[in-house]
């Protein structure tokens, strides 16, 4: 019979509720935000101005590296994670995950994860300073011996995601309510399901691509070694054949979640549904046959760099159905700009220049220039924070009033909305500038001629920094003594299955299964 | 206890899951080399080569450079006895390396080439070389480890230097081992 939560730590130790670790991996990936996050502040403090200031040369590497690590493996992921743990068994009608105990196996060894790599900046020789792509020979020949505890911290983490995917594929195939067909889900539930097949795909090549290192680095083979018989090309070969596919498992969910937004803010339903789903699946196919486009530069075929170039470009195609089926559902519809609908919108702006700029960069002859410049920092910040990062606060704006009963409050959660709008332009749009004219990425120091944006750039740095402490406050304040509500539909516009249960959501929900017409 | 169709659903993505795995170890890595084997990228040389009586291309000459690298812990003094020559396409060059195992105690090396540009890998041609054998050496003894190789007349204009890099391993202990197999 149904019961309430366990008292206690015991509660979040040995929980299988859904709810329950979905919210162990939202506060998770927060928790990692600040800490990557700590790491931009001080990577941006030191390109600040010209010459080297507060850190060595050696430490911005790292730096930089674990700065990548953490946002992308966690941060991001346990984000979206976190969320359809929440999400998809309350948009498909289930009373739970499929696999509950794997639930909690899947969140618990992350943070063992992230505390063996964060762990190495303590160490002797420091943390690793390859670059979160961790190319060889620089990660293998060349890299500190705390490489081992990348490596380990690697599996751990896929693992984890493998996990956390089989669940979900798990839960969507087999738990939803009668009724409710493939072509009749949610958004995000289908494109959480389609994400979860991706990482099935390319998690284990990553976990493949890290064992290869390790023996190279421990057992004497040659995979990545050229004196040896191997080739360090053969790496960015693996490594981009998981990362190209990578970077859609990180967007897809926030495609997902702007698909919920928009509609319920718009008073309509979302425009081309079935479009959506196929676009998202052609997203996700041709995400395995472009990989090579981030090695333009390695000395391929010409044949090679055309074909990868107009596969790259051919992705355009369904990311701008998409983009189109947002603006359509907007046209003409009932808009109100609560903060979740602010950030959505943003999210479509900012996350386009960002596709816009993927393209310039797919461009085989004009990427010599734009290669390992700031214009390819610029251009992967405003599809990962301005897509990723924006479409999660957007979420849980939108959702914790559900999750926890309380309304947050709309003019402060308003003020950091233009707060991070415009710190985030401020920071990354000059990185543009500074790419277009030859400033390389991941060095402590530049030219004097860079000086200028560099300063701007981490001003806007430290106020985008700063709207996110802004973000905490109000997401605790909400939660400690919000505005209580108790509409169950929260937002007058929304609908779906999440929104017919009582808010705030009991602990155990959909204990029988309702009936999807 | 999951219910059984979930069980299916669970077996069947952990056997996919295992299989990308393991085609990213065992089968991504010699993908890779038979792709490079067919477009000659990579700068791996082949074996040993069969002469064909072509002639020699006098009308051109192109620089080829010797790189010699120990890997890691290799002890031994290894270097290119001349540095560089001057060939013409088609022609049979002689060249030679200098080892000397400077250690007390017999070592087996293997050497391992690489050419420079890429594009001109599969038109450098080596008839004689020590690479395609391991090369014993008793403890402070010394010598010359010969190769004759032959730039193909086919190779492209505009390359003009082709740099050819050895890199020499122990293998000692391995070759100790499979010995050990056979006594």
């Amino acid at each position: 019979m149904a019961h309430g939560p366990a008292k206690g730590i015991g509660r979040w130790l040995f929980t299988t509720n859904h709810k329950d670790i979905g919210t162990l991996y939202l506060w998770f990936s927060f928790a990692m935000f600040l800490l990557g996050g700590f790491f931009a502040m001080v990577i941006r403090a030191e390109l600040f101005e010209p010459g080297m200031q507060i850190i060595k040369p050696e430490f911005f590497n790292q730096m930089t590296t674990m700065h990548g690590l953490v946002m992308v493996f966690g941060a991001i992921m346990p984000a979206f994670v976190g969320l359809a743990n929440w999400m998809i068994p309350m948009m498909i009608g289930a009373p739970d995950m499929a696999l509950p105990r794997m639930n909690n196996l899947s969140f618990w060894i992350l943070p063992f994860a992230f505390t063996l790599l964060a762990s190495t900046l303590f160490m002797e020789g420091g943390a690793p300073n390859f670059g979160w792509t961790f190319y060889a020979p620089l990660s293998t020949t060349y890299a500190p011996d705390t490489v081992n505890y990348f490596i380990f911290a690697m599996h751990i983490m896929g693992a984890s995601s493998i996990m956390g995917s089989i669940n979900i594929i798990a839960t969507i195939l087999n738990m939803r309510a009668p009724g409710m067909t493939l072509m009749k889900m949610p958004m995000f539930v289908w494109t959480w399901l389609i994400t979860a097949f991706l990482l099935i795909a390319v998690m284990p090549v990553l976990a493949g691509a890290v064992t290869m290192m390790l023996m190279d680095i421990n057992f004497g083979t040659s995979f990545f070694n050229a004196a040896g018989g191997g080739d360090p090309v053969l790496f960015q070969h693996v490594f981009w054949f998981f990362g190209h596919p990578e970077v859609y498992i990180i967007i897809l969910p926030a495609f997902g979640v702007i698909s919920h937004i928009i509609p319920t803010f718009s008073r309509k339903p979302l425009f081309g549904y079935s479009s959506m789903v196929y676009a998202t699946a052609s997203i996700a196919f041709l995400s395995f046959i472009v990989w090579a486009h981030h090695m333009f530069l390695v000395g391929m075929p010409i044949g090679g760099e055309l074909y990868f170039m107009y596969a790259t470009m051919l992705i355009a195609v369904p990311t701008a159905a998409k983009v189109f089926n947002w603006i359509s559902t907007m046209f003409r519809g009932s808009l109100t700009f609560e903060t979740p609908m602010l950030f959505a919108i943003a999210f479509v702006i900012l996350f386009t220049i960002g596709g816009l700029t993927g393209v310039m960069v797919a461009i085989a002859p004009a990427d010599v220039q734009y290669h390992d410049s700031y214009f390819v920092v610029a251009h992967f910040h405003y599809v990962m924070v301005a897509g990723a990062v924006f479409s999660g606060t957007a979420a849980v704006y939108y959702w914790l009033p559900k999750w926890c009963g309380n309304m947050y409050n709309e003019s402060m959660a308003k003020v950091q909305f233009w707060v991070s709008f415009i710190g985030f332009n401020v920071t990354f749009f000059p990185q543009h500038f500074l790419g277009l004219a030859g400033m390389p990425r991941r060095y402590a120091d530049y030219a004097l001629q860079f000086s200028d944006w560099n300063m701007v750039s981490s001003i806007g740095a430290f106020t985008y920094g700063a709207s996110q402490l802004l973000f905490l406050y109000i997401v605790i304040q909400a939660i400690k003594s919000g505005k209580p509500v108790r509409d169950p539909k929260v937002w007058e516009g929304a609908e779906g299955l999440e929104w017919t249960l009582p808010t705030p959501v009991p602990y155990h929900t959909f204990s029988t299964p309702p009936e999807v017409k | 206890m999951p219910t059984n169709p979930v069980r299916k659903t669970l077996v069947k993505l952990l056997a996919g899951a295992a299989g990308m795995f393991l085609f990213a170890i065992f089968l991504m890595p010699p993908l890779y080399d038979v792709f490079c084997d067919i477009t000659g990228i990579g700068g791996k040389t082949g074996g040993p080569y069969q002469v064909s009586e072509s002639g020699v291309d006098m009308s051109r000459t192109v620089k080829v450079q010797f790189v010699a690298t120990n890997n890691g812990a290799m002890p031994w003094e290894f270097t290119p006895k001349v540095f560089e020559v001057t060939v013409h396409p088609g022609e049979p060059t002689e060249a030679a390396f200098f080892a000397k195992n400077r250690t007390s105690r017999d070592m087996v090396a293997q050497a391992i080439p690489n050419v420079t540009p890429f594009n001109a890998a599969e038109y450098f041609h080596k008839t004689e070389c020590f690479c395609f054998n391991q090369q014993p050496l008793e403890a402070g003894a010394e010598a010359d480890l010969p190769l004759v190789f032959i730039v193909d007349r086919d190779l492209p204009t505009a390359v003009k230097t082709i740099t050819l890099s050895y890199t020499l391993f122990d293998v000692t202990d391995r070759v100790n081992e499979s010995l050990a197999q056979l006594n």
